[in-house]
């Protein structure tokens, strides 16, 4: 793809989105195939007496069962935007709709409710709690949602074998290796079976065979072997990991978007 | 989060500083304590005088009398005003008529008539002024003879006396303990009303130191000295050893009351009806003691006498005024025990905020996993709440073993003065109960600044938070 002619032809597109956006109620836009919808989003940040634009009016359909990688430089904007489709941080203008829902228009139970159960997020440094052992790290989720006690240690066991680490369960964070923490990191964002993953540099904090490692287990949960898909967004600033398996890389640099490339 | 959820975590929360939030749970148990020693004793103290009026038989006894005969400033007696003279009848005469009237009341369930009078006890070779008072065989199940020394009258026709501690001491030798006047007898010399016969019947010469007054003959009866032996079959402690019996019946010296009445013995309303030429024939009774089937039967029992036109007078009177006096004392105690507690709530919102400071990227994470602010302002709430409970828990525990230290450093300064030491303490289960409810009360609401912050935290922030 020429690196100028995207932006061009991306900006084209969002236009069309926001058209459709603006018609089509939300029920409908949950059927329309797009798992994530960003309208025209901005989030700034005063710093003292300086207004911040970190994302800018950015716009962008995600269908469901895509990999979109966001790639960029640090400072992109790239991370502010995925925080803003996890339900972590609002908007300052425009829309999110995840599974047709608008993320500005949720309460903060209700956003608190989507950051349990329609998304999993997946950070760099993996945010286990160290105190606790693994399968207590991946049972919080649930504990969340007030899923019955009887049915969490399944669901707990079952999450940590689709990562490889049943053996692991007892142990705590501290006593793993990085790759092993990020693999427990992905059960639980998984263990209460969201639709959309959301992965904020997963291999950020590995060596690149550990990396690599993560990676095949996130395209795995991509493209099971048996079983429907998840919709997965991921930030990087490596553009050869996003090449190698995202569907569809989306350039962003000073908040805004940059370019589109459809790989797959 | 399920409540039981929340309470797992918060109590694993308070483990992995279990220094800090042993050191501010410690807090809490300290001021719980000093509120529990501080109640427990004001409680016991209150027990103590309930007790000893409770034990006197007075809770559920009325004292009545007729109109004129009630001192001033007692209920429904007092001076009678010019209004009162010039349109009252004459009072009502406290006759049998009238003690039959009492007696059929509801809830009654004796009348005796109350003798006191003064008389010389003499034990050779000391002899005291003594106030003698007629004991109903009733007493002895009313708990007013606590502590006696010896046993109670025979029968209620027996000559028999039971003794008050302090005059039971004056009237031994020195050195010897008041109690080996027991099977002793003691004389009691009194005024004794002696009838008079018929004026048809009386000599026309007497002499004249025997002359019988146109008052006399109007009243009937003579005053003679008199005497009678009684043996002492019971010694009531001392009052400075914390015995003796209180209330409106004390005196000195006891005898059956059937005893009394037969001795014809002059007592002071006897010359007051001297004085008001009372007439009308039968028995005139200076008071009369009713006996209520219980305490709360005692008001009713009041009101039915006073419209019969009798004065009324008992002690549940004056305990109204004692329990609101032991309630403002209670709360004096509360405020000042609650001062360390106050201390300890500071402790708890200081531990609380080091908890956010220090696990400010845990509560991100939280959030990102999908707690509502409401989660976290209630597991901070859980954690103050956790600390408050076993805090409370520890400082009954704590304030329980305080109060029976000061009741055995009481009970063995009292023994070494020679007197036996009353309970001045007691823990009662709305006591145990209301401290440690206190407790998680005062936890929760020192929790709620510290709660309210944790829960506005900004998850992308405490996120970045190292």
């Amino acid at each position: 793809m020429n690196a100028l002619a995207g932006p061009v032809k991306f900006r084209a597109q969002l236009r069309r989105v926001t058209l459709r956006t603006m018609s089509v109620p939300e029920t409908a836009a949950a059927s329309d195939g797009n798992a994530i919808r960003a309208d025209r989003v901005s989030r700034d940040y005063q710093m003292g007496e300086v207004l911040i634009r970190a994302v800018d009016q950015i716009s962008l359909d995600v269908p469901e069962g895509e990999f979109l990688a966001l790639l960029g430089a640090s400072g992109s904007g790239k991370s502010t935007l995925l925080n803003l489709i996890a339900g972590l941080d609002r908007p300052t203008g425009g829309a999110i709709l995840a599974q047709g829902r608008d993320l500005a228009q949720m309460s903060s139970e209700e956003l608190a409710g989507h950051r349990n159960r329609t998304v999993g997020i997946v950070f760099q440094s993996f945010q286990l709690l160290p105190r606790m052992t693994l399968e207590e790290n991946v049972e919080l989720p649930l504990r969340l949602a007030e899923v019955p006690r009887n049915e969490r240690s399944a669901r707990v066991r079952e999450a940590l074998e689709h990562v490889g680490l049943s053996a692991r369960a007892k142990h705590r964070p501290p006593e793993l290796s990085g790759g092993e923490q990020q693999r427990a990191a992905i059960a639980r964002s998984l263990v209460n079976q969201p639709r959309i993953l959301l992965a904020d540099e997963p291999t950020g904090n590995l060596d690149s065979k550990t990396g690599e490692g993560i990676m095949n287990l996130i395209a795995k949960i991509h493209h099971p072997n048996s079983g429907a898909g998840r919709t997965i967004v991921m930030v990087t600033h490596e553009r050869s990991l996003a090449e190698r398996y995202a569907n569809r890389i989306v350039t962003l640099s000073d908040g805004t978007l940059l370019s589109e490339e459809r790989l797959r | 989060m399920k409540l039981a959820d929340m309470t797992e975590l918060a109590a694993r929360n308070l483990r992995e500083a279990v220094l800090r939030n042993s050191l501010t749970t410690l807090g809490i148990a300290v001021g719980i304590a000093s509120l529990v020693a501080l109640l427990s004793l004001g409680v016991g103290l209150q027990q103590l005088v309930n007790r000893s009026v409770a034990h006197a038989g007075l809770f559920d006894t009325v004292s009545v009398r007729p109109r004129q005969n009630v001192p001033f400033g007692q209920p429904g007696g007092g001076r009678r005003t010019p209004r009162d003279s010039s349109n009252s009848q004459p009072p009502r005469p406290l006759d049998d008529v009238a003690r039959k009237e009492i007696a059929a009341l509801p809830d009654v369930l004796e009348v005796n008539p109350e003798i006191r009078f003064t008389a010389e006890a003499r034990h050779e070779p000391d002899s005291q002024l003594v106030l003698v008072s007629g004991m109903a065989a009733s007493s002895q199940s009313s708990g007013s003879l606590d502590g006696l020394n010896g046993k109670f009258f025979s029968s209620p026709d027996a000559e028999e006396a039971i003794l008050q501690g302090d005059l039971a001491k004056r009237l031994v030798e020195g050195g010897q303990l008041p109690a080996s006047l027991l099977g002793q007898e003691i004389t009691l010399r009194f005024a004794q009303r002696q009838a008079l016969p018929p004026p048809s019947e009386q000599p026309q010469s007497q002499a004249p130191n025997q002359a019988v007054g146109p008052d006399e003959e109007a009243m009937g009866y003579s005053i003679i000295p008199s005497e009678k032996k009684f043996r002492v079959v019971g010694v009531l402690p001392t009052t400075e050893s914390g015995g003796g019996q209180v209330g409106i019946n004390s005196a000195g010296m006891y005898i059956p009351l059937a005893v009394a009445e037969h001795l014809q013995v002059v007592q002071g309303s006897d010359l007051r009806n001297i004085a008001r030429a009372a007439t009308g024939t039968g028995t005139r009774y200076a008071a009369l003691n009713v006996r209520a089937a219980n305490p709360a039967a005692v008001a009713q029992i009041e009101v039915s006498v006073s419209r019969m036109g009798f004065a009324t007078f008992s002690l549940i009177d004056i305990t109204r005024n004692l329990r609101t006096f032991f309630a403002i004392f209670d709360l004096f105690l509360g405020i000042f025990g609650s001062l360390a507690l106050a201390v300890a709530s500071l402790g708890i919102i200081n531990t609380l905020i080091m908890a956010i400071l220090e696990r400010r990227r845990e509560i991100g994470v939280l959030k990102a996993l999908g707690a509502a602010d409401r989660d976290v302002r209630q597991l901070f709430f859980a954690e103050a709440g956790v600390m408050g409970f076993v805090g409370g828990v520890f400082g009954v525990a704590l304030g329980w073993a305080i109060g029976r230290a000061i009741q055995l450093g009481t009970t063995i300064y009292l023994k070494r003065q020679g007197i036996t030491s009353p309970n001045i303490w007691s823990v009662p289960w709305w006591l145990v109960l209301g401290a440690i409810a206190f407790a998680v009360l005062v936890s929760l609401a020192a929790g709620i600044y510290p709660a309210s912050r944790a829960a506005k935290l900004n998850p992308v922030e405490a996120l970045r938070y190292e």
